[in-house]
């Protein structure tokens, strides 16, 4: 179990309607492996972005993100290239579960001013208390996710916290 | 209650459930495409072995279709082998057409189902009364495993649409023209419900765009209560009308939103390079020369597409420099294209017929565009790098107009083509 009460990590900030053919571009689509699908992440939106992003960094934009096509590589990309939390105005519906089934925490914010954060500071997602705040001094509250959201958050996804509950289900042999 | 309501109160063994609350429903017709092999990954990681209910499962390919490449080839056999593993039999291999089309015509699909579809179009298929969303890989997974999936009960939207659509304009240019008006946030996490006069007389075809197209609002599905014509549409697919429940909203029902349209006065739409919501009159917006016109996917593919392109080029050539790219959005609309001879009209007239599928409108192949390119396209979505190079620029409209675009060698008005 992951503890994710409290994230840092450097900001990258983005404007609305991020869709996920520019999370993901479409002709990288046949790819599987989450190692070949990081490599790709955000290059429509910032085509430098997958050389920048370094383990631990947030991503900060507009409303909207995520929309488009339901492709879970879009957020398999953003954290296997090390991405560690999203923060947006609001999320596109199918975007928005697909992260919460791979445990990656999606924070809605809907009076987050994106360009009120500058890119590259140290921003803090406070989980427990519901607070989004930056190294610049810009603080946003936010409601945190219930329990079972948060439960799925930190098994690091559905599937294994899934595969736990089964476990914990199956009786043991005497 | 809303008949959405009712069918996801069915689905999940209530009485009553209200906008917001979370349900836990069965599906009745679950759908993968080519593009997820991540289902079967995420299936097995959960500890899957088999899946609860195959006849309930569907595999389509229609993104890499036919296989472009070695890997989306591999990844086609793996979901061959799977579905015989399984016993999943309803496996619409290479060729048979886009998945939303393919499903429309199946006759598995109609009013009171419940289809999630690994596609984000999926809200196509409530212009047959169904509750229909896409969903991720995982998700479809946990139906493989379980048959269910939860819900969020969504609050619904009423967009109102009347008047008499005018000669020349189609579905597409009336849903562009409502997505220009609310915007690409409009409905996310809700349901969109289309009613009014200009609903009523629109075909099953035209229909099936506006919920299509629904999703570029953020729209979590789409409906039109089923009348006449979604029976004989579905009596023509040999669906029996015992297969399905129609549910009726309640008069006291208390709409989230409601909007009102009046298109007797709309002109041919266009939206410019970038945001599907940035929508032009076609009269405004400028004669910018096009190296190629894309008519087909889940949008603009179906059979009165295909025909109106036919009834624009019929006896005339595609302008020097265009390539005009059509794919009809199943094999069943293939035939009957070239039943009806639009097939010959259109290859005479110079255009290039593709297999049915969907490749060229993510960019996967058959199509793709590059630097500098500008393409008039069918489809639903423009956004930089969809086509593929991000330096190329793609106008979404209507067939009419993207037909008229080939033969003018630039974005054209139809109605100087037509009548």
């Amino acid at each position: 179990m992951k503890e994710v009460e409290l994230i840092q990590g450097r900001v990258f900030v983005f404007g609305d309607n991020i869709d996920t053919d520019q999370i993901y571009p479409g002709r990288y689509l046949e790819l599987t492996e989450p190692e070949e699908v990081a490599l790709h992440a955000m290059e429509g939106a910032d085509p430098d972005f997958p050389s920048k992003v370094r383990p631990g960094d947030i991503i900060v934009a507009g409303k909207n993100f995520g929309c488009g096509s339901s492709r879970e590589h879009a957020v398999i990309t953003l954290i296997a290239s090390g991405v560690r939390a999203v923060v947006a105005k609001s999320f596109a519906r199918i975007f928005y579960r697909n992260a919460i089934n791979r445990g990656l925490p999606v924070v809605e914010i809907p009076d987050l001013e994106p360009n009120s954060i500058s890119q590259g500071s140290i921003a803090t997602l406070d989980f427990k208390n519901g607070i989004f705040s930056s190294s610049e001094g810009k603080t946003y509250n936010f409601v945190p996710f219930p329990d079972n959201i948060m439960a799925i958050i930190e098994a690091g996804g559905i599937m294994p916290f899934y595969k736990a509950k089964a476990t914990s289900r199956t009786p043991k042999k005497p | 209650m809303h008949a959405i309501e009712k069918i996801l109160a069915k689905a999940s063994g209530k009485s009553e459930v209200r906008s917001g609350e979370i349900v836990e429903a069965r599906v009745d017709v679950a759908e993968v495409n080519d593009l997820y092999l991540q289902v079967i990954k995420s299936f097995y990681e959960m500890g899957g072995e088999r899946v609860a209910n195959p006849d309930k499962v569907t595999f389509v390919f229609d993104h890499y279709s036919p296989s472009p490449t070695i890997k989306a080839a591999d990844n086609q056999r793996q979901m061959r082998e799977f579905c015989e593993k399984m016993g999943i039999s309803r496996l619409f291999d290479v060729g048979e057409g886009v998945c939303h089309q393919v499903l429309a015509e199946s006759g598995l699909v109609g009013p009171g189902k419940i289809v999630i579809e690994t596609d984000s179009h999926s809200t196509t298929l409530g212009a047959l009364g169904a509750f229909a969303s896409g969903v991720g890989a995982t998700d479809l997974a946990i139906i493989l495993l379980t048959g269910q999936l939860w819900f969020k009960v969504p609050p619904v939207i009423r967009i109102e649409v009347d008047g008499a659509i005018p000669y020349g304009v189609m579905a597409k240019d009336v849903i562009l023209y409502i997505l220009g008006k609310l915007k690409q946030d409009a409905a996310i996490y809700k349901a969109v419900e289309y009613s009014g006069s200009a609903i009523s007389s629109m075909s099953m075809d035209e229909r099936f765009v506006l919920c299509n197209m629904s999703v570029e609002m953020g729209a979590k599905t789409a409906y039109i209560q089923p009348d006449d014509i979604t029976f004989n549409f579905l009596e023509e697919k040999g669906a029996k009308r015992d297969d399905f429940e129609v549910f009726v909203t309640d008069g006291d029902f208390c709409y989230q939103e409601s909007y009102a349209f009046d298109v007797s006065g709309l002109s041919p739409q266009v939206a410019l390079p970038g945001s599907v919501d940035d929508v032009a009159n076609i009269e405004d917006a400028q004669p910018v020369p096009v190296t190629q016109v894309f008519i087909g996917t889940c949008t603009g593919g179906r059979l009165n597409d295909i025909k109106t392109a036919a009834n624009i080029l019929r006896g005339r050539h595609v302008a020097k420099g265009v390539r005009c790219l059509i794919v009809p959005a199943s094999r069943t609309i293939f035939r009957d294209a070239l039943a009806e001879g639009y097939v010959k009209d259109l290859v005479e007239a110079g255009a290039v017929f593709v297999t049915p599928g969907c490749g060229p409108c993510l960019g996967a192949h058959e199509g793709v565009l590059t630097a500098g390119d500008v393409c008039v396209s069918t489809s639903s979505r423009n956004f930089p790098g969809r086509m593929g190079s991000t330096e190329a620029s793609i106008f979404v409209a209507s067939p009419a107009t993207a037909a008229a675009s080939a033969l003018a060698g630039h974005l054209a008005d139809p109605r100087n083509f037509i009548g």
